[in-house]
């Protein structure tokens, strides 16, 4: 009996010191920076806070080093088996070393072969230089895990919190996820440090500018939501995989139905002058239950709105020109994060709802220079490609490769409906007639006579695009009062519910980046 | 110094906005037309218009500077 104790006595020594993280100080310093602790992060996380860990002893006889800087854990989240990755930053930095990262690949392993979604819960210095030869070449050193990243990609979801530094090669494992939660003031990404960037470049710079939580959700794109707490960073993850099934195999859930948030109308959001700005989000609150929208990407191209939403309880992902932001007109940043999110919908069996107000692609020099031809290839290529149920809803004015982008006709929407309000062409009005008369408008010297002129010419014009001509020639599926639009969504997204495209017989396409 | 920058290549339509005008954050400072739209200017923070860089029909570049604040 006695001897017994002592066994117990050796093991709560080391799981105190294991459960305790490094040093006093580091937690001081957490708690300064409203940081919690990684142990209180998955308590938060997991439901009831209980949770499978495995590794725990890694290193533990080194002293100073407990679980390696790394708590690798499964155990339900919003009641779904999920594997989680945590790093702690009171153990060096958060960084790695060679059982840091094999506990890494260990769990990944685990979350592709039981075929949950991962979460990486990361706030890292990187690599632990002294430890390289162990972690950073090897077959299963720290290229291991992005490996294993991209092996899972649309295999099952992977999801990244970020409450810390992501650094130099670790900054890779938010670059794989799905989807990245940025904690503002905390959280940064970046290949090389400031100190870093001023010793090899010379450029003088803050961490927040060249990394920042901010700038990656506005500026770069490599950051999805923008918490401001690491709570609201949990609980938005919690959110944000509700909408998803377990992996690729299965479909997401449908939940119970909730009413449309009560507000003005669709007839009264949308303004009749195709040219004049209304919010995107007003309108989509009329079309979707209450509360439901997930935005992502809310800061980064506005000007189109990507997001999960629920139709009577079952999970979509829309996306929607914003006509308030750059008049809705598609950049290429617009293109990058449409295409990263139809190819996320699409890998997860989330039906696609596309809501177009779009002028078109920008043109113009400073486009041109940046490509706008390529971004918009991808975009044009992931929805074309996407097989998942597609609806097309064309609200006000879908102009030149705006319609395409949109899942226009020749894209395979299961339906193209239109508002009363739609108008399908290769371009407005206005720029048409300046097309085809612009010699013959300046012929005319009396201004009131030309005036007149390009008034005909614009009524002409309107006539050939009448909305009522295209459903004629069934270019266009429906025609739906704004009013019933809803109802008429979630009885298609059911309709579609069991729809299956055979892929063509090849290895992948070429993808256009 | 902060100011507000252009958010597209375009035309500067109308000007909301005059100098010495204290103005609040997400407030409609110009509309410019481009592609055929009318795209609203807003201001990300709030102060005091020192200039306004542009003319009404002024072709504007992304991120040209078009109000200047105190």
């Amino acid at each position: 009996m006695s001897e017994k104790t002592a066994y117990n006595e050796r093991l709560d020594e080391k799981l105190t010191n294991i459960f305790a993280g490094g040093h006093s100080k580091y937690h001081e310093k957490m708690k300064e920076q409203n940081k919690l602790f990684v142990r209180d992060r998955l308590a938060l996380l997991f439901d009831e806070g209980v949770y499978l860990e495995d590794g725990r002893f890694a290193n533990c006889e080194a002293g100073d080093l407990p679980a390696d800087g790394v708590v690798t854990a499964t155990g339900k989240v919003g009641g779904q088996q999920v594997c989680v990755m945590a790093n702690d930053s009171t153990v060096k930095a958060g960084s790695w070393g060679s059982r840091t990262v094999e506990k890494i690949i260990r769990i990944q392993e685990i979350a592709e072969k039981n075929r949950v979604p991962m979460l990486y819960l990361v706030d890292s210095a990187g690599a632990r230089i002294t430890d390289q030869l162990d972690m950073f070449p090897n077959r299963r050193g720290a290229g291991k895990i992005f490996h294993n990243q991209v092996r899972m990609s649309g295999f099952v979801p992977q999801i990244c919190l970020l409450f810390g530094p992501s650094a130099a090669g670790g900054a890779y494992i938010p670059a794989f996820c799905d989807i990245v939660i940025m904690v503002e003031g905390n959280a940064s990404m970046y290949l090389g440090s400031p100190r870093m960037a001023e010793k090899v470049i010379g450029e003088k710079v803050t961490l927040e500018e060249m990394g920042g939580a901010r700038m990656h959700c506005s500026v770069s794109g490599c950051g999805d939501v923008l918490v401001t707490s690491e709570e609201q960073a949990i609980s938005e993850a919690i959110r944000y995989l509700a909408f998803f099934p377990a992996n690729f195999t299965e479909l997401p859930k449908v939940i119970e139905s909730r009413a449309a948030k009560e507000g003005r109308t669709l007839e009264a959001i949308i303004p009749e002058n195709q040219n004049a700005p209304f919010d995107m989000y007003e309108a989509i609150d009329q079309l979707i239950d209450e509360d439901s929208f997930f935005d992502i990407k809310k800061l980064f191209a506005p000007e189109l709105i990507t997001g999960l939403a629920r139709i009577e309880g079952q999970a979509i992902g829309i996306i929607a020109n914003q006509p308030k932001g750059k008049g809705g007109v598609l950049f290429p940043d617009s293109a990058d994060k449409a295409a990263k999110f139809i190819n996320l919908c699409d890998a997860f069996g989330i039906p696609l709802l596309f809501l177009a107000d779009v002028p078109g692609f920008m043109i113009g020099t400073k486009v041109e220079r940046a490509g706008i031809i390529r971004h918009g290839a991808k975009l044009i290529m992931a929805m074309s490609s996407a097989t998942v149920p597609k609806i097309s809803v064309i609200v006000r004015k879908a102009y030149g490769a705006g319609l395409y982008a949109m899942a226009g006709p020749a894209f395979e929407p299961d339906v193209c409906i239109a508002l009363p309000t739609a108008q399908i062409a290769v371009m407005g009005p206005e720029a048409a007639v300046n097309a085809v008369y612009s010699n013959k408008i300046e012929a005319i010297e009396d201004p009131k006579e030309r005036i007149k002129f390009v008034q005909e010419k614009h009524q002409e014009y309107k006539e050939q695009i009448d909305i009522y001509k295209l459903a004629s020639e069934m270019i266009i599926d429906e025609i739906v009062a704004p009013s019933n639009l809803r109802e008429v969504l979630a009885m298609r997204f059911r309709a579609y519910s069991t729809k299956h495209v055979p892929q063509p017989p090849r290895k992948h396409p070429v993808y256009p980046v | 110094m902060k100011n507000i920058q252009s958010t597209m290549a375009g035309t500067v339509f109308n000007i909301v906005v005059q100098e010495g005008e204290d103005i609040t954050a997400g407030q409609t400072v110009m509309i410019l037309e481009s592609m055929k739209m009318e795209i609203p200017v807003e201001a990300e923070t709030s102060g005091k218009v020192a200039k306004v860089n542009a003319q009404i029909g002024d072709f504007v570049n992304e991120g040209d500077v078009l109000i200047t604040f105190e």
